[in-house]
């Protein structure tokens, strides 16, 4: 790589190919098909019917592409006892998913607001605290939680499952309005202030508005956060809620008897089509939003 | 400006589910857990005191040095991996390369997606009958063996591949943004000087993104404390306890096997390992002044 890099002019995109830049592209181009092998393995394995993956090769194009297993995976697969297909995981996801999500930006949004513009004694210690908090692992907590939870009587629901998320994500909601909040220009909050506006008049008339873009990188945040979380859901969220991800893993690594890869891949699929829809569908959002939680973790 | 009382009155009760958090979940729960891990509890908690008995019973057991050990493996050569893919991945964009967003949103979209899917997609890749084995095979290479998931002594680095296949994308992220953020005139005076490229790289750019260094490396690293779904999903701690890991050792003791005082035991030394990387890192961004 180094001998590739060596020749190039620092800057402007160079007019003529050069053997280092035939190289450059060589491994862009080689890195990518690594990057890109595992979604086309699982889309063309979806595609094929068993006997054709028995027999073929795993990166051939499918002979006569085949939505059985998709439709399979979405409506018969079994996970453990039942056997109605992936679609009870997408919806109880997604029942998990929207409030989880609106309820973490909430709390998030209102905490850091409170923390970033309202000069409050211990405000820098608290945030302070909670930074250091999120890189701690969630099995340190799990087990007084599940105590807890049980002893207030909500036990594992869906409940249970939203103010879980709710407080785990609160350290990144936290962070990320404090700093977009704190980047305003202050007179705009003074100037509501003279004006006799009080504490939640400004965050909700004048603060929520502005903070726009902050909404949409955490909703992205937080919706690929806690679709593709698995162990809060596998605990907490209790049987009849169990989230996608759960039921996925169910169905591929609990199935009795002959293992069939075109539904798992399905399913797999399945499970990964909302992320990889937010992650496509907005583009350098994503990255902002990894940029603004990556300052945590 | 001074505030007053029902404003003060406002804000306070804006941070009371954060101040709730904190006080009854962080340190309440962290303080229970290491409670429990100093008494003699099995299925429910007690409170019958036993200093560091269950320290003891934790290093003497095999599944728990298993996991240590391969968390070790997995850490190192997951935090090298992806490090060094994601710069290179950087440092190629960055040669203002055509098809810059379409190659970016490639690397990255792994990171969109779950350790479950992630697990799962590399098992059956990985899968010795069907998957990359049998390609190579029916290729030619009639001998050619990638058998690793499989077998206890690999099956640890199946998932380092499955790991740094899903972050590589992260790392190149932060990698970018910094490379960005390097001076134009830094190029320009050592096309002066007439230094070759990697020079530049290796003795200057480098040296200066230690943040963004020290960003993804924590990052990865308090991933690798963390990894639980992608062992789950994977290879379910297998062949045997081969692929066992921290996280999973405190779940499965804590929700299978009824042995809540080493399950919290293992918690509590999690927590330590965490803390001694975390906290160096905290202090030394807070001294750099970027905690803003």
């Amino acid at each position: 790589m180094t001998a590739v890099a060596q020749l190039l002019p620092a800057s402007r995109r160079p007019k003529r190919m050069t053997p280092a830049r035939w190289g450059l592209y060589a491994f862009i181009f080689i890195t990518a098909l690594y990057f890109l092998l595992p979604l086309y393995v699982m889309i063309v394995t979806s595609l094929k019917p068993m006997a054709e993956i028995r027999q073929g090769n795993l990166l051939a194009l499918p002979a006569a592409p085949s939505i059985d297993a998709w439709v399979k995976a979405w409506t018969s697969a079994c996970t453990g006892l039942t056997c109605q297909g992936i679609k009870i995981g997408f919806f109880n996801s997604l029942r998990i998913l929207v409030p989880s999500v609106g309820i973490s930006i909430l709390i998030g949004s209102l905490t850091g607001y409170a923390l970033s513009l309202w000069r409050l004694p211990g405000a820098n210690i608290l945030f302070g605290a909670m930074m250091v908090v999120a890189f701690i692992p969630y099995q340190v907590f799990i087990y007084p939680l599940v105590r807890v939870f049980s002893f207030t009587g909500l036990g594992q629901s869906l409940l249970t499952i939203v103010i879980i998320h709710t407080i785990f994500g609160l350290p990144t909601m936290t962070l990320l309005f404090r700093n977009y909040f704190a980047s305003l220009p202050v007179e705009l909050f003074k100037a509501a202030r003279v004006d006799g506006a009080g504490f939640y008049q400004i965050y909700a008339l004048i603060m929520m508005p502005m903070a726009t873009p902050m909404i949409v990188v955490a909703v992205i945040l937080q919706t690929t956060g806690i679709w593709n979380d698995f162990i809060l859901g596998l605990i907490f969220a209790g049987r009849d809620n169990l989230p996608m991800t759960v039921q996925l893993n169910n169905i591929v690594n609990s199935t009795q008897g002959e293992r069939a890869y075109n539904v798992d891949m399905a399913a797999t699929l399945l499970t990964a089509l909302l992320p990889l829809v937010v992650y496509f569908g907005s583009g350098r959002w994503f990255v902002r939003g990894i940029a603004a939680g990556a300052v945590k973790g | 400006m001074r505030l007053s009382l029902t404003s003060r009155l406002s804000a306070i009760s804006a941070l009371l589910p954060a101040l709730l958090v904190m006080f009854v979940v962080y340190i309440g729960a962290t303080s229970w857990t290491v409670w429990i891990s100093l008494t003699n509890s099995r299925m429910l908690p007690n409170n019958n005191f036993i200093g560091l008995r269950q320290y003891e019973m934790l290093f003497n057991n095999d599944r728990w040095i298993t996991s240590v050990h391969n968390i070790v493996i997995y850490g190192v050569l997951f935090v090298s991996l992806a490090l060094l893919i994601g710069f290179l991945l950087a440092v190629a964009i960055d040669q203002r390369v055509r098809a810059e967003d379409t190659i970016r949103s490639i690397y990255l979209y792994p990171y969109s997606m779950s350790f479950v899917v992630t697990g799962l997609v590399w098992q059956w890749l990985l899968n010795p009958t069907l998957g990359i084995q049998h390609v190579l095979r029916s290729w030619g290479f009639e001998g050619a063996t990638f058998d690793w998931i499989v077998r206890p002594e690999t099956a640890i680095y199946c998932l380092v591949i499955a790991g740094v296949w899903q972050a590589s994308g992260l790392v190149m992220a932060i990698m970018l943004a910094g490379l960005r953020g390097v001076d134009e005139e830094i190029w320009k005076a050592a096309r002066v000087d007439g230094l070759p490229k990697w020079r530049v790289y290796v003795s200057i750019i480098i040296p200066m993104m230690d943040a963004s260094f020290a960003t993804a490396a924590v990052l990865l690293s308090t991933g690798v404390v963390r990894l639980y779904d992608l062992s789950v999903a994977m290879t379910n701690g297998g062949p045997g306890i081969a692929s066992e890991v921290p996280a999973k050792f405190v779940m499965d003791h804590l929700f299978e096997r009824a042995n809540i005082g080493l399950a919290t035991a293992a918690a509590t030394t999690m927590l330590i390992t965490v803390i001694a990387v975390v906290a160096p890192y905290l202090y030394w961004r807070a001294r750099k002044g970027e905690m803003r």
